[in-house]
């Protein structure tokens, strides 16, 4: 990639990232911010392949998008009296927010421009995905191996707690009935 | 040609299955004809078609939403080789394909919220609801031949299929993969949000050339579903004698006419009864087949 794309292609992704992110704040229906705050981390996870980042930066438009999409279910399935489905102020205390959001804006900007950056040491891997992965599961495969467990035990149990039927409601207080009584009939006829 | 001379008695059956014969391409034909075989015909039908306008409708997610399908379709096969030409050749080219089928599901919601019509509405949520039961034995079905040739680089999963095509070790996984595109496709048997039970779904407010857009995105995200499946299943330009590009295109046609066929052949399957199949049924026969091929994998 030659130097000028990269940096056409920098600057159109950051003011699009930016802007679309603005937007969220800006536009007056749920399906529009929700979509708006989309495309902004989709210009994110792009502008993350001009550093070389392919798989991270494809692997952001990915996640962003399907949370965004999902988003817009819990939106619906959440909001009392549907304000989702008609136009909407998308701010609470706009002025407070405004001042926190400046200052933290002004700090981490000055933060980046004052704070004296090392050298870079060394050059980059050829293949960064390979590299990314040894970094994360190579000398931390120990922490990763009790990590991955423990939160996927806290996933299920947050589904148990949170689910209002339980096996006996299903199957009867001595679990023998069969097919299970539920709302919404399933497709294995469990 | 001779005289005309009269054939023994025995004769007779011949001519009478003659006879079936030609009547029946008779039938053949007349069944092409009212099925109006040229989608151009449609084409054009529906390009001169005025643009149905629904009361407070939110224009520009519908439009992006409908157009979107086709745009996602053109964008996914760009990592997908025609033999042994590629587009773009991204070192993750499995993922950009996986984060495209992704953006279907921003498409088909938005073109079911735009028209802020309560059964386009409902075809959008039953889409969401059955992209969750379908994406991750999906994603499990194409990390399959990356784990198996160690790359997400599509050219090296087309030469790690040089002796062996990858559907003989991993049969499950292109049946589930395949039941992807079906659903990302809003195909046949899994077509329910657009199905006529909601009037259509998210077809419903739809006409002129927006409906145009998006029963091409239709089709052309099932023509790019079974043009990557060719390639990461069936060899994508590996073959005898034929030039590779030729082998390409074959295979996408033979996987495409399977789907087209799925949908006169198999029952439509509603989101809430996909979502058991999906997890208790797809997601472990895929997780299965992961691991026999990474056993494989690390064999060898």
């Amino acid at each position: 990639m030659s130097a000028v794309f990269v940096d056409v292609a920098f600057w159109v992704l950051s003011v699009a990232a930016v802007g679309f992110g603005a937007l969220v704040f800006r536009v007056d229906s749920m399906a529009r911010a929700t979509y708006a705050l989309a495309v902004s981390f989709v210009a994110v996870g792009l502008a993350l392949l001009l550093l070389g980042l392919e798989y991270v930066g494809i692997v952001t438009v990915l996640m962003m998008v399907m949370e965004m999409a999902i988003m817009a279910v819990f939106m619906v399935m959440y909001m009392g009296m549907n304000p989702a489905l008609m136009p909407m102020n998308m701010v609470h205390s706009p002025r407070w927010a405004a001042g926190v959001a400046a200052t933290t804006f002004v700090g981490l900007a000055a933060l980046a421009l004052l704070v004296p950056w090392p050298a870079r040491r060394g050059a980059p891997p050829v293949d960064v995905t390979t590299a990314l992965g040894n970094a994360i599961m190579g000398s931390k495969m120990l922490v990763m191996l009790t990590v991955s467990p423990v939160l996927f035990a806290t996933l299920v149990a947050a589904v148990v707690l949170a689910s209002a039927r339980g096996r006996y409601d299903r199957f009867g207080d001595d679990l023998s009935r069969r097919p299970a009584d539920d709302p919404a009939p399933g497709g294995v006829n469990r | 040609m001779g005289e005309v001379g009269q054939v023994g008695v025995g004769w007779v059956v011949v001519a009478a299955l003659v006879l079936f014969a030609v009547a029946g391409a008779g039938a053949g034909l007349d069944g092409v004809l009212a099925a109006r075989c040229s989608p151009l015909v449609e084409v054009a039908r529906l390009v001169r078609q005025r643009r149905r306008r629904t009361v407070a409708a939110d224009r520009p997610l519908w439009r992006i939403g409908g157009a979107g399908l086709l745009v996602v379709a053109l964008l996914m096969v760009v990592v997908v080789p025609l033999g042994r030409w590629t587009v773009a050749d991204l070192s993750v080219g499995v993922v950009w394909f996986n984060a495209m089928d992704v953006v279907v599901w921003a498409m088909v919601w938005l073109a079911g919220w735009g028209p802020n019509s309560v059964h386009s509405l409902v075809g959008g949520y039953r889409f969401l609801a059955q992209a969750l039961s379908y994406e991750l034995p999906l994603m499990f079905a194409i990390t399959t031949p990356a784990v198996a040739a160690g790359s997400l680089r599509i050219a090296d999963v087309v030469r790690a299929q040089q002796p062996l095509w990858f559907v003989v070790s991993m049969p499950v996984a292109l049946l589930v993969f395949l039941t992807g595109v079906v659903a990302f496709s809003v195909w046949g048997p899994l077509g329910h949000p657009a199905g006529s039970d909601v009037a259509g779904g998210v077809l419903e407010e739809l006409s002129g050339v927006d409906r145009l857009l998006v029963l091409a995105g239709r089709y052309a995200l099932l023509a790019a579903g079974a043009a990557f499946g060719a390639t990461l299943f069936l060899g994508g330009g590996n073959g005898p004698l034929l030039p590779a590009w030729a082998w390409s295109l074959t295979k996408t046609l033979a996987l495409l006419a399977v789907l087209v066929a799925a949908r006169r052949h198999a029952p439509s399957v509603r989101a809430d009864r996909l979502a058991e199949v999906g997890w208790l049924v797809l997601l472990p026969l895929v997780l299965v087949q992961v691991l026999v091929v990474a056993v494989l994998a690390v064999a060898r």
